[in-house]
């Protein structure tokens, strides 16, 4: 039994670390978000989303994403009409079955900047800049390795020979990136007076698509403490329980 | 003719109106009450029942999901994430469906292997190791169907990949792989009845659940010595004694799975799986669900496609006769002094295989993956028969109760011996 027990205790641990494998040493940034507790800093999402406004959405579509969901981050319902009202999406038929045009409301999905993929890649160099709704799920290092791509171009080494209209990039795999430098310092300037560094610009666009990800990571955490909580206290009295009823029994 | 009287066998009328026209109480009372249990099961005996109550959570929040879920190429992606953002805790039910799925099968595998180590496939419980074995068979194919509905990347070449094997018996093959695909490729026709078949086959596993605890409740359960039932003594009654005992495993269990779901819930999951599936796009290597590893690892381990098909099903198929190909009379493993350490070199084989299965089939990887299908193999078709033909078990205890007053004396021994 003792040694079945130890074999197991000693192996499903161990099988996690190997099986989540860490191929590469990824820089790891404090985030507001991280930890058991961990929170959305408000004000670092809205200036993600200007990042991304004014920035991204040059290229990257977020299709997953209504402008009602801009409420969830602190913006008033008039800001969301007021933002959604900038874009205008197709609509129709009407009565007289004619497709029209008409500014985007809020129960509208994020408009994408190119209609289709053929268009995106015709735009970008035959590249397709991907859908960055739930990014950060889809990367390994998710948040991390966000923030550290795009503060990760640099002058590639001298044997390095990279491809036509590509940058080099120290975290992407290959090390070529068709992507331009999307950020530097002073790309994007800040209502609230918050410095724009580069290092700022991509924590706030990093914590922004984090939350576009997981819109729900606050509340899933606070559930899951109370969850935690609940079967810890309720096996308490169990435990307390099976000792008295097996007393008699040993 | 004369009616035979209602009887009065309960307190409450009402159970008593049922249980006259079905006995189902009484069998109820039998079965999850009086039901006697070895007095010496540890832990381990639990697994069943938290096996069990998974598979529940798991139709449970699935039928839900089935609710808000839609089988198409194009809108399944979509589909999920609108679960995951629109629907009213939606996130909990899928976050709890894709990792109690990974749960169920971690529980499973414990089952499993306790069932091994003690013995519990011997006489008489053959069909109850079989029903057991056509369980994990029909839950791979389950998690194998859920894994492609999602329609991520990893779903779409994930079935790719598992459905051209079929394309490697000869003869048949490429007709029977079109037949299951519905179509040339994977493709709208696969997703939709690889959708039909994900919802049905979670109920026949619940059939087979059932007759696999009837099964056992006809013998009675196994103990960690491998020895029978001989008086009233050497058990106790399934309530309250069991109950309590898995009501904490599920505390324990609880706990564990509220970890991954709350805080983790992605790190059991492929990243490229939150990319739609893409045809015109292979992802860099192609891995299959961890659980599922240790059989994916044996399939590439042999360079011809046909022959790593034939090792990964016969692995699975082998493990039916296992009762047959056990040789010794002697059930628990604490009684063998040589076949246990073997039984423990074939667990940890298996962990290992699991890790080489998710790794790129090259290299050391590859190497590692065939000694491990090759000990495999050895441990069930050679050592499995021999050892049993020429260990020599230690001595057996006459009765439970033995066992146990023998550890008390031993402990106040102990005891004595510390003042």
């Amino acid at each position: 039994m003792k040694v079945l027990l130890l074999t197991f205790l000693f192996l499903m641990p161990s099988f996690c670390i190997l099986a989540s494998g860490n191929d590469t040493e990824m820089p790891k940034h404090e985030w507001s978000f991280g930890g058991i507790t961990g929170t959305f800093d408000r004000a670092s999402i809205q200036r993600g989303y200007k990042v991304y406004r004014e920035v991204c959405s040059g290229c990257h579509s977020m299709s997953l994403l209504y402008y009602r969901d801009l409420i969830d981050i602190g913006f008033s319902e008039e800001e969301v009409k007021a933002i959604s009202a900038e874009y205008t999406v197709q609509d129709g038929p009407n009565d007289e079955g004619e497709m029209f045009e008409r500014p985007a409301r809020p129960s509208d999905r994020f408009v994408s900047p190119f209609a289709n993929e053929q268009e995106a890649r015709m735009n970008n160099n035959g590249s397709y800049p991907p859908d960055l709704s739930v990014i950060t799920k889809a990367k390994k290092h998710g948040a991390d390795y966000i923030y550290n791509l795009l503060l990760g171009y640099k002058e590639p080494p001298e044997d390095y020979e990279i491809g036509e209209g590509m940058y080099y990039n120290e975290w992407k795999e290959g090390h070529q990136i068709a992507m331009a430098p999307p950020l530097d310092e002073g790309y994007v300037d800040y209502d609230d007076g918050t410095e724009n560094t580069l290092p700022q610009l991509s924590e706030d666009v990093t914590t922004f698509l984090v939350w576009s990800a997981e819109p729900e990571l606050e509340v899933r955490k606070n559930l899951g403490i109370k969850v935690i909580l609940f079967f810890i206290i309720f096996g308490i009295f169990i435990y307390i329980s099976k000792k008295r009823l097996w007393r008699e029994i040993h | 003719m004369e009616k035979s009287p209602e009887q009065h066998k309960y307190k409450n009328s009402f159970l008593n109106w049922i249980e006259f026209r079905l006995p189902i109480v009484s069998y109820i009372e039998k079965e999850y009450k009086d039901y006697p249990m070895p007095k010496n099961c540890n832990y381990f005996w639990s697994f069943g029942a938290l096996a069990t109550i998974l598979l529940v959570v798991l139709i449970v929040s699935g039928i839900f999901l089935a609710m808000n879920y839609t089988p198409h190429t194009d809108m399944a992606f979509d589909s999920v994430e609108r679960i995951m953002r629109d629907v009213s805790y939606g996130w909990l039910l899928r976050y709890m469906h894709s990792n109690g799925s990974a749960f169920f099968f971690i529980v499973v595998y414990i089952h499993i292997l306790r069932g091994m180590y003690y013995g519990s496939y011997k006489y008489p419980r053959e069909l109850n190791w079989i029903l057991g074995v056509f369980i994990y068979l029909l839950m791979m194919a389950t998690s194998f169907l859920g894994y492609t509905l999602p329609w991520g990347q990893m779903s779409y070449w994930g079935a790719t990949v598992i459905t051209n094997l079929f394309s490697a018996i000869p003869l048949v093959g490429d007709g029977l792989k079109t037949w299951i695909l519905g179509d040339y490729t994977v493709g709208n026709a696969t997703l939709n009845r690889f959708f039909a078949l994900h919802y049905v086959l979670p109920f026949v596993i619940l059939g087979v659940v059932g007759l696999h605890v009837v099964a056992v409740h006809v013998h009675g359960s196994n103990n960690p010595a491998g020895i029978d039932i001989k008086s009233k003594g050497d058990t106790v009654s399934f309530f309250p004694y069991m109950i309590v005992k898995d009501t904490l495993a599920v505390c324990v269990c609880g706990v564990a799975i509220s970890v991954i779901i709350f805080f983790g819930p992605n790190l059991m999951a492929e990243v490229d799986n939150y990319i739609p599936a893409d045809p015109l796009v292979t992802p860099s290597h192609i891995v299959a669900n961890w659980y599922l590893a240790p059989f994916y690892a044996i399939l590439r381990a042999i360079p011809d496609k046909l022959g790593g098909v034939v090792l990964m099903f016969a692995a699975i198929l082998i493990l039916f006769v296992l009762p047959w190909l056990d040789t010794s009379k002697t059930k628990s493993c604490n009684y063998r002094p040589v076949y246990k350490w073997f039984m423990m070199l074939f667990f940890v084989n298996f962990f290992v295989l699991g890790y080489v299965g998710m790794k790129p089939a090259a290299g050391t990887y590859l190497l590692i993956a065939r000694i491990g299908l090759v000990y495999y193999f050895v441990f069930l078709l050679i050592l499995t028969p021999f050892i049993g033909k020429f260990e020599k078990p230690k001595k057996i205890p006459a009765s439970i109760s033995d066992i146990l007053k023998d550890n008390n004396l031993s402990k106040s021994e102990h005891e004595s011996g510390m003042h």
